[in-house]
């Protein structure tokens, strides 16, 4: 059953995908389209948008109004969808190069703007189709085709930052801790507003082998299990003892009013457009 | 018949409301701002929809979003805002979403010339995006023609499923005049082509239907993919070399088999002249003045208004530079537009440039001088 429901969501014959053994990007669209499917979308009322990179190409194989864009701008598009047709529901999936990188400035301001989008990032702290390079969410001292020393600069925390930009939900779940993340995507889905889940997830290829990790799905895994630790279990730590772990669990969940709703009803005067033309 | 004095940037956003636009977003920069200030005014009224994004990038995007759900959607931007643009530009041709662009241009590269025209993007226009494509782009030389030409602008992006550059420049957008207000009888009006198909055979890019495949909307019970890479006629991504050439053909046919009906091109004074102006623009009614001077000293100057500027209109002037002694390009850049002219030309005339890119409208006399030197004598 538990994968049963995903699989009536996909796109079968789009199968075998691009994505490499081992790899936890099946994991965590299998949790999304649970998520869905308890919220009981139609598929041909949600969207999902996507920008480049190994999660860019999770559109492609579901069945439902999907659109692949640019390297970052997942969530630009996104906003015009939603904007233009609100009773479309709207997803953004993105890796964290794409999220935090090139596209950190959409994120932080569709947080801000509060538009009721879903965005999910596959976060595994590299680039993995371009061949491993390091990203802005690679821990410091890590190692990537683009770090051969170590990573020097320090990772973004992505729920802080998306939080402080005014996003409604923000959580972070792994792919080791499933069940929880279903409740967490279903928690977002549901909520009326920008929800952001980032979610850790294992790049065997490229952040395993680079960091002497393993090939071995499971045993990445447990290794994903091992530096996760709880929003309540860590609030009682000190800065040190949160060194290399990192915090799961829901860091908002508040009210804000929702910009497409304030727009339609402050700010426009008519319900329909165009009006009054022959073409109409 | 109602009349207005209006700035071309004002009338622009008038014609896209009158064309249907339903969406704008935009990010300000100088001076195509009056174009998002005045649809942020009006699109409410219409049940239109505005935002302002974070960037240019942005922007495009957002438009592109809306246009899927089957609105027609319109950003306006100026200079190094088109240089950001460009990326969706090619997205917009690869996935063929109708959208219009308004370039206001300033002097550049880079931030250039804030508050003064230019037309040094004609280029950038036809290839700034990476990638063989083929595009349409306008230039509107009054306020009346910033309107007019914006609807068509539109009718051509539904038509024919591709980005429109509008191309305008600082001049045409800040100058007040007249606009009469065309009655609805004489305004055509396009919307794509919408398929009849029931969903589950609903291909975005089936060519079965011709070169430019129905598009359904995003929300309207059809479910497709699009993607920027490149993709087969159901819209998924391959690297099939042989598809590949067949997508990046229809691509270009699409456009290039219907030039008769897209280029758009006016004469002042053609008919019997031994001399030409080409213009477009700003400079084209500069170039006019020229005319109007030339013929009192009894020089045979004519002008050729290029009001479509990609596709060329290459057959035209190819057929004008028969009968011509010398054709003279007049252009607020350093003569972006004359190989293209030569090419068109083919050595059957001289062909010259009175270009300046120094911030300043090209004048009459700059023109007439350059009439002196081509020295035709009566
Ligand atoms: S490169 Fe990494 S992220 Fe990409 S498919 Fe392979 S394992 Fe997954």
């Amino acid at each position: 059953m538990y994968t049963e429901i995903a699989k009536s969501y996909l796109r079968k014959e789009k199968f075998p995908s691009v994505w490499c053994p081992g790899c936890g990007h099946g994991l965590i669209l299998a949790s999304i389209l649970r998520a869905i499917h308890k919220k009981g979308w139609k598929k041909e009322e949600t969207v999902m948008v996507s920008g480049i990179g190994c999660a860019g190409r999770i559109p492609g194989y579901v069945d439902f109004c999907t659109l692949h864009t640019t390297h970052g701008r997942a969530l630009a598009f996104a906003t015009g969808i939603k904007f233009a047709r609100p009773e479309l529901n709207v997803i953004a999936v993105m890796g964290d190069g794409d999220a935090a990188a090139i596209g950190g400035n959409h994120l932080i301001h569709a947080a801000r703007r509060n538009i009721n989008i879903t965005a999910i990032v596959f976060n595994n702290f590299i680039y993995g189709m371009t061949g491993g390079q390091k990203s802005p969410t690679t821990p410091r001292g890590f190692f990537s085709s683009t770090s051969p020393y170590g990573n020097a600069e320090p990772p973004f925390d992505l729920c802080n930052m998306v939080k402080g930009a005014g996003a409604v939900f923000v959580a972070r779940g792994t792919e080791y801790h499933l069940p929880a993340l279903d409740t967490i995507i279903y928690k977002a889905l549901s909520k009326n507003g920008f929800s952001f889940v980032d979610v850790i997830v294992m790049c065997p290829t490229s952040f395993g082998r680079k960091n002497k990790l393993s090939s071995d799905a499971t045993q990445n895994m447990e290794w994903i299990k091992s530096i996760s630790i709880p929003k309540k279990k860590a609030e009682g730590l000190s800065q040190e003892e949160l060194q290399g772990k990192i915090v799961i669990g829901i860091f908002a969940d508040s009210l804000r009013s929702e910009f497409v709703e304030y727009y339609e009803r402050e700010i426009l005067k008519e319900g329909k457009c165009p009006k009054n033309t022959k073409s109409d | 018949m109602k009349e207005l004095v209006i700035s071309g940037n004002e009338a622009i956003a008038y014609g896209a409301i009158r064309a249907g636009c339903c969406f704008f977003a935009g990010y300000p920069i100088t001076p195509s701002s009056e174009v998002a200030e005045e649809l942020s005014l009006k699109l409410p009224e219409v049940g239109g929809r505005f935002i302002q994004m974070e960037d240019e990038i942005a922007s495009l995007a957002a438009v592109i979003g809306a246009s899927i759900t089957g609105k027609k959607a319109m950003t306006a931007t100026s200079g190094p805002g088109f240089s950001l643009m460009q990326e969706h530009i090619g997205f917009a041709a690869m996935g063929e979403i109708p959208c219009v662009i308004v370039n206001v241009q300033r002097g550049g590269p880079s931030t250039g010339l804030p508050t003064h025209p230019s037309q040094g993007d004609v280029m950038q226009a036809r290839w700034g995006t990476h990638g063989d494509h083929e595009i349409i782009a306008l230039s509107p030389s009054s306020s009346q023609e910033c309107y007019t030409l914006i609807i068509e602008a539109f009718n051509l992006s539904e038509e024919y499923r591709t980005p429109v550059i509008f191309l305008t420049d600082e001049v045409i957008a800040h100058l007040r005049e007249k606009l009469v207000l065309p009655d609805s009888k004489s305004i055509n009006v396009v919307t794509r082509k919408k398929p009849d198909v029931p969903p589950e055979n609903y291909k975005p890019f089936d060519t079965s239907f011709g070169k430019v495949p129905p598009l359904a909307d995003f929300g309207s019970g059809y479910k497709f993919h699009i993607t920027g890479l490149t993709h087969d006629e159901t819209g998924f991504p391959t690297d099939d070399s042989k598809k590949t050439a067949v997508l990046l053909k229809r691509l270009q046919d699409k456009i290039i088999d219907n030039r008769d009906k897209i280029v758009r091109t006016d004469n002042f004074m053609l008919d019997d002249a031994e001399l030409t102006i080409i213009a477009y623009g700003a400079v084209a009614r500069a170039a006019k003045e020229a005319v109007l001077a030339a013929r009192e000293r009894g020089i045979k100057l004519g002008l050729f208004r290029l009001i479509t500027i990609w596709p060329f209109a290459d057959k035209e002037i190819a057929e004008i530079s028969k009968r011509m002694k010398a054709i003279i390009i007049a252009e607020m850049n350093m003569g972006q537009l004359r190989t293209t002219v030569e090419s068109a030309v083919k050595g059957r005339c001289n062909v010259l440039t009175v270009g300046r890119a120094d911030g300043e409208i090209v004048t009459p006399s700059n023109i007439l001088e350059k009439v002196k030197e081509v020295g035709i004598v009566h």
